[in-house]
């Protein structure tokens, strides 16, 4: 979205208005009754800027932030403070996900000065996957934090400017912090005390897992209703494609965290076209999740379907008309390389939706 | 130059690995001390309460005999106990009156401000195959300890390292004498 406070270029910080704690495009969306649309951002297995570039101009126009996630799955990928430095001095809106499987306090306190330093307005802080699921099992598995002390700790950075162990700090991060939600997964009457000791602890915003049952998501809004919750955090709930009723049921029975209800398989075995089936139950729990109370915004996480991110939030009109900020087409003021500047435009010809829209503006 | 190290393609559950996991998650007789521990969370937790107070009334006797001396075998008899009772892991800052008796150290992620979102539908860990959520029964626990309120609300500050392997008996002991607000 566009501001009237823009900075000249747009890697440069926003104001901070009053009553925010960040400079960030997200935390102004948010706070000003928009609902949000964010996305996850896979980091490639490459030390080439241009692929971060590529991968971020699909996303152009049409999220308010995307998600640098941090070895998700306990895979080794490029590091998310390394993606949000390249994309956030091109004026993206990043939210980083830092991972306390990997990095000791030390390590993160470090990492979100660094990140603050580079532009980054929003951080996620999650305790991350277990090492046995990932590509490096035999890693040492850190957890140092879990998610509620690394909230804690940076909300102390912030607000406090002090490092957990109380020395100052010259300038503090200022960072609008978010956490993760399972409503999903057991102990689940649990589940909505814990998004309120999250709140406690110092989340600012939540992205929840994907929301494939939309029934036991109304419930657990509910609860969250109850509690008064909704009214402390902002609620990002996560969608996405599921690209075939087999690839559900394997993500099913093999990923921790993800609960799918049979009536979506069946749905996806019925249809013709599954991956098209894929997208259109992805749009309908937009719509169905668009009217639950107390819901802020969408997170979308659209694993190896990047390229139709774009199909699903414009069908959705979950924008409602918001124009949003697009920084690899309104800043072309020569500053860039070429080679990346072309390898975004592929990746926006490639895009049925975004070549529609070209021809609009 | 390549890694002479570096694990091939397809090598990453070795036949060793496979071994020790089956070793350490052996079905679920290994984790029915800590369900019966939970189970009688409240009567364990008054006990611990007794032994407390007999432990505050003593501390003129434990500051004279010294601490530091002390440390070791207190956290020999803690070791024992609390190792048979609850498979503690020996963290030196037990928070188990919090977590309705429930060791959150046997969380593979060490998570003591509840559980992940990756536990499994039957409520058993997604790392350690078969072993039941320590957080899912720290929430029977605890529901059990005390029903007027909503446990595990407390946000429980991260590890502090250097205590790991000494007595939280004592070192409770202690911070209640220098500080008889202060809650268990």
């Amino acid at each position: 979205m566009q501001f009237e406070d823009e900075p000249v270029t747009p890697g440069d910080p926003l104001p901070i208005r009053p009553g925010h704690s960040s400079f960030g495009r997200l935390e102004r969306v948010l706070r000003g009754g928009g609902f949000a649309v964010t996305a996850e951002i896979a980091p490639p297995d490459s030390a080439n800027p241009a692929e971060v570039y590529k991968r971020a101009a699909l996303f152009d126009g049409y999220v308010d932030a995307m998600n640098a996630t941090d070895g998700s799955g306990a895979n080794c990928h490029m590091s998310s403070v390394g993606m949000c430095s390249l994309l956030t001095r091109r004026g993206y809106a990043m939210v980083m996900q830092v991972s306390a499987r990997d990095r000791n306090r030390i390590a993160i306190q470090g990492d979100v000065l660094g990140a603050a330093a580079m532009g980054v307005a929003s951080i996620l802080c999650l305790t991350g996957d277990g090492v046995d699921v990932g590509d490096h099992p035999q890693a040492k598995p850190v957890f140092d934090l879990d998610c509620m002390s690394m909230l804690n700790m940076i909300r102390g950075m912030r607000d406090e400017s002090r490092f957990l162990s109380g020395r100052a700090l010259d300038e503090p991060p200022r960072v609008f912090l978010g956490a993760a939600a399972n409503p999903f997964a057991p102990p689940l009457d649990y589940r909505p005390h814990r998004l309120a000791k999250k709140v406690e602890a110092g989340a600012q915003f939540v992205q929840t897992q994907y929301c494939f049952d939309i029934d036991a998501f109304r419930s657990y809004m509910a609860a969250v209703r109850d509690a008064g919750t909704h009214e402390k955090v902002f609620i990002l709930a996560g969608v996405g494609p599921l690209a075939s009723a087999r690839s559900a049921e394997w993500i099913r029975g093999n990923v921790p965290g993800i609960h799918i209800p049979d009536a979506v398989i069946r749905r996806l075995k019925a249809a013709k076209n599954q991956q098209q089936e894929g997208i259109n139950l992805c749009i309908d729990m937009i719509h169905q999740i668009r009217d639950i109370q107390g819901v802020h915004g969408i997170h979308i996480m659209a694993y190896r379907q990047e390229h139709r991110v774009a199909e699903i939030i414009e069908r959705s009109g979950v924008l409602g008309g918001r124009k949003l900020w697009r920084p690899s087409l309104d800043w072309k003021d020569g500053e860039w390389d070429q080679g990346s500047a072309v390898a975004a435009q592929d990746a926006l010809s490639n895009n049925p939706v975004a070549r529609k829209l070209e021809k609009v503006s | 130059m390549t890694n002479s190290w570096v694990i091939p393609r397809g090598a990453k559950r070795s036949v060793a690995q496979a071994a020790t996991r089956k070793l350490s998650g052996s079905g679920i007789e290994m984790y029915r001390m800590r369900q019966f521990s939970v189970r009688h969370a409240r009567g364990l937790k008054l006990l611990y309460s007794a032994l407390e107070r007999v432990l505050v009334r003593c501390e003129p006797l434990l500051r004279r005999i010294g601490y530091q001396r002390l440390d070791k075998p207190f956290a020999q008899v803690e070791s024992l106990t609390k190792g048979l009772l609850l498979d503690s892991q020996n963290c030196g800052q037990c928070i188990v009156g919090f977590t309705g008796l429930s060791c959150p150290m046997n969380c593979p992620k060490k998570m003591r401000n509840g559980p992940c979102g990756g536990v499994l539908a039957d409520g058993t860990c997604e790392v350690v195959p078969g072993m039941p959520c320590v957080w899912v029964l720290a929430w029977e626990g605890a529901r059990r300890l005390d029903e007027a309120q909503v446990p595990l609300q407390d946000v429980q500050p991260p590890v502090d390292h250097q205590l790991i392997g000494r007595s939280a008996w004592l070192r409770e002991v202690r911070i209640k004498v220098e500080d008889p607000g202060h809650a268990i």
